[in-house]
């Protein structure tokens, strides 16, 4: 699967207070989510995100709360993809449950510019930046997760394998 | 071949005689958690999943406790989502705030829900303050969650070991959120990236199992999957006035591999302060300068035990909180409440000048009951200090320990309780 968009570019530490403030979290619906996501960190954010837009962050994006309203939030804005020089591990666990795409690529996540337009294809992790023509080779998934991934997600792949085990449908 | 104390676990519930770091193992779960902003999240997914029921209502246990008492309309329709769900399916461990209700993190050890050697993972971060009972106990979202509610396994990567060994006298003043602190400020807050902290030594092995609750609470701010502590006589003791139910403990081998060992001699610590907007971006408090405060909480997950809170009452008693302070303090759940009551902590606290509130995360998430403005600035005892955690994107959070907060309320400024 091909994406593109424009970069929306932040430091290390992105963490998931910022994504969606503790304020915001009486609701799950993700477009109500979305009307207050990065607002802390850039006010400008949620009035100019373009469905399809792609994060591109530093180290150890999405630290802190376990809150899944995070990447929920995230998809709820349009954002089509995640590129980082690295991922908490819950943040990480939760996009994949979600079928958010997160790529881990440090040398991208440095390189890219902020505004750059920038073409994933999700099936082999090459990221190309569209306005310098550089191309990038994102960390692939452990086989694991690309079984969740392809299936779209942890419900559905877990249903997949009840079915399985149980040998009947619902 | 030898294993750490999580790797102990894991293998044991993975059903496996070894495991290594990197192995990815589906592990069956003990206890699974949710709390009121992520179990509705979590409650939609499990209804998706069109299974019979839960794994085991006797093993899903759903805290109402971050917008609690509701803050408003919305958060009120999330609280009674949870609670006609915990109806429906029987659950033996819902709790409620009141009777014996209070953070999450809080509430499951004090009722001896969460035990030694067991699996344990919860919809909020912090879930990692069973380590300190010597669980294996991490967070995840509310997807994994409702997976886990309806199976009872979960898959996970086993993590990478890093020890830490404290060791030397404690300074006066100097407790085990000190220690934590210090440690996030050494390696940094990726520091521990996916693995598990366990921490050792003689320092740990004198310290209470408030204190450890509050160290292993911490790991995750360090990036750390989970934070674990070795049972012994401390932990058995805490267990058994709690609960008759059976558990299984499990010891690290001693010379398992480990990939890194950081020893600390604690008499060189002082109490420390983590300033904005990270917690480990931590200065030892005679180092703080002089930093005006507006608000001071007492309270949440990390320090809303009954030690923390005896704490800060050797601090305020006989003095006055600052007339141009907020001093808010809320016990992390009902039994610490009744405790304080009992001990005359909470007129102490009243006494002084401070605001008492009811058992609930309160002003840690920003939620209410203590939310800051532009550029208000709030010495807390909690665990986090992100830019927005308590409110206003330019307001501002110290993180410290219960003493040196209560010590702060006094004088108005950031302070040590020695200044007093
Ligand atoms: S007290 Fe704070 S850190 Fe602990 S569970 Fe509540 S919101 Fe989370």
């Amino acid at each position: 699967m091909k994406l593109t968009g424009k970069a929306w570019k932040f430091g290390d530490n992105v963490n998931t207070d910022v994504i969606i403030p503790g304020r915001h979290l009486s609701t799950t619906d993700p477009k109500e989510l979305a009307r207050h996501c990065l607002e802390d960190l850039d006010p400008t954010f949620t009035s100019q995100v373009q469905p399809g837009d792609i994060i591109v962050a530093g180290k150890n994006f999405g630290c802190g709360s376990s809150r899944e309203h995070a990447p929920l939030c995230l998809r709820g804005a349009g954002v089509s993809c995640v590129i980082a020089q690295s991922f908490a591990l819950i943040f990480f666990r939760n996009a994949i449950n979600l079928g958010l795409p997160i790529l881990e690529c440090p040398e991208a996540a440095r390189a890219i510019q902020a505004g750059h337009r920038i073409e994933v294809e999700l099936s082999t992790g090459q990221i190309t930046d569209r306005d310098t023509g550089h191309t990038f080779q994102a960390k692939p998934y452990p086989e694991f997760m690309l079984k969740i991934i392809n299936a779209g997600g942890l419900v559905p792949y877990t249903m997949k394998q009840m079915n399985a085990v149980n040998g009947s449908g619902t | 071949m030898a294993m750490t104390l999580a790797e102990k676990i894991l293998a044991a519930h993975a059903g496996l005689k070894h495991v290594s770091p990197g192995d990815l193992i589906e592990a069956r779960v003990d206890m699974v958690l949710a709390n009121d902003i992520t179990a509705p999240l979590a409650i939609g997914q499990f209804q998706r999943l069109n299974v019979p029921g839960l794994f085991d209502r006797q093993r899903v246990a759903l805290v109402q406790d971050h917008f609690v008492p509701p803050k408003d309309i919305a958060a009120a329709n999330q609280c009674k989502l949870v609670r006609s769900f915990a109806r429906e399916h029987g659950l033996a461990h819902y709790y409620e705030a009141g009777k014996t209700g209070g953070i999450e993190h809080v509430v499951l050890p004090e009722q001896g829900v969460v035990l030694p050697g067991e699996v344990v993972i919860g919809a909020d971060s912090h879930t990692c303050t069973y380590g300190a009972l010597g669980a294996f106990s991490t967070g995840m979202g509310s997807t994994d969650v409702a997976v886990a509610m309806a199976t009872g396994r979960i898959w996970m990567k086993v993590p990478e070991t890093i020890r830490f060994i404290y060791e030397g006298g404690l300074q006066p003043w100097v407790g085990a959120k000190d220690l934590i602190l210090y440690t996030i400020g050494d390696i940094g807050v990726e520091g521990a990236l996916y693995q598990a902290m366990e921490f050792g030594g003689p320092v740990i092995d004198a310290m209470g199992m408030d204190g450890r609750f509050t160290m292993a609470n911490m790991a995750v701010e360090a990036g750390a999957k989970a934070g674990l502590f070795a049972v012994d006589d401390t932990t058995l003791d805490y267990v058994r006035r709690r609960t008759g139910r059976p558990f299984t403990v499990y010891h690290g081998d001693p010379d398992a591999q480990c990939a890194l060992v950081r020893q600390y001699d604690v008499s060189e610590i002082e109490p420390q302060v983590a300033f904005p907007h990270l917690p480990s971006n931590t200065r030892p408090v005679s180092q703080a300068g002089h930093v005006s405060i507006d608000q001071v909480f007492i309270g949440s997950c990390t320090n809303g035990r009954i030690s923390d809170l005896r704490l800060a009452a050797r601090v305020l008693g006989g003095r006055q909180v600052d007339s141009q302070v907020r001093c808010i303090i809320i016990p992390g759940d009902a039994t610490a409440y009744r405790q304080a009551l009992a001990e005359g902590l909470i007129e102490t606290f009243v006494e002084a000048g401070a605001m008492v509130g009811t058992p609930s995360c309160g002003p840690c998430l920003g939620g209410h009951s203590g939310v800051l403005g532009e550029g208000e600035r709030c010495i807390s005892t909690t665990n986090r200090n992100f830019v927005g955690r308590m409110g206003h994107v330019k307001s501002e959070v110290y993180l410290a320990n219960p003493a040196v907060a209560a010590a702060s309320a006094i004088l108005g400024r950031i302070a040590a309780p020695a200044e007093l």
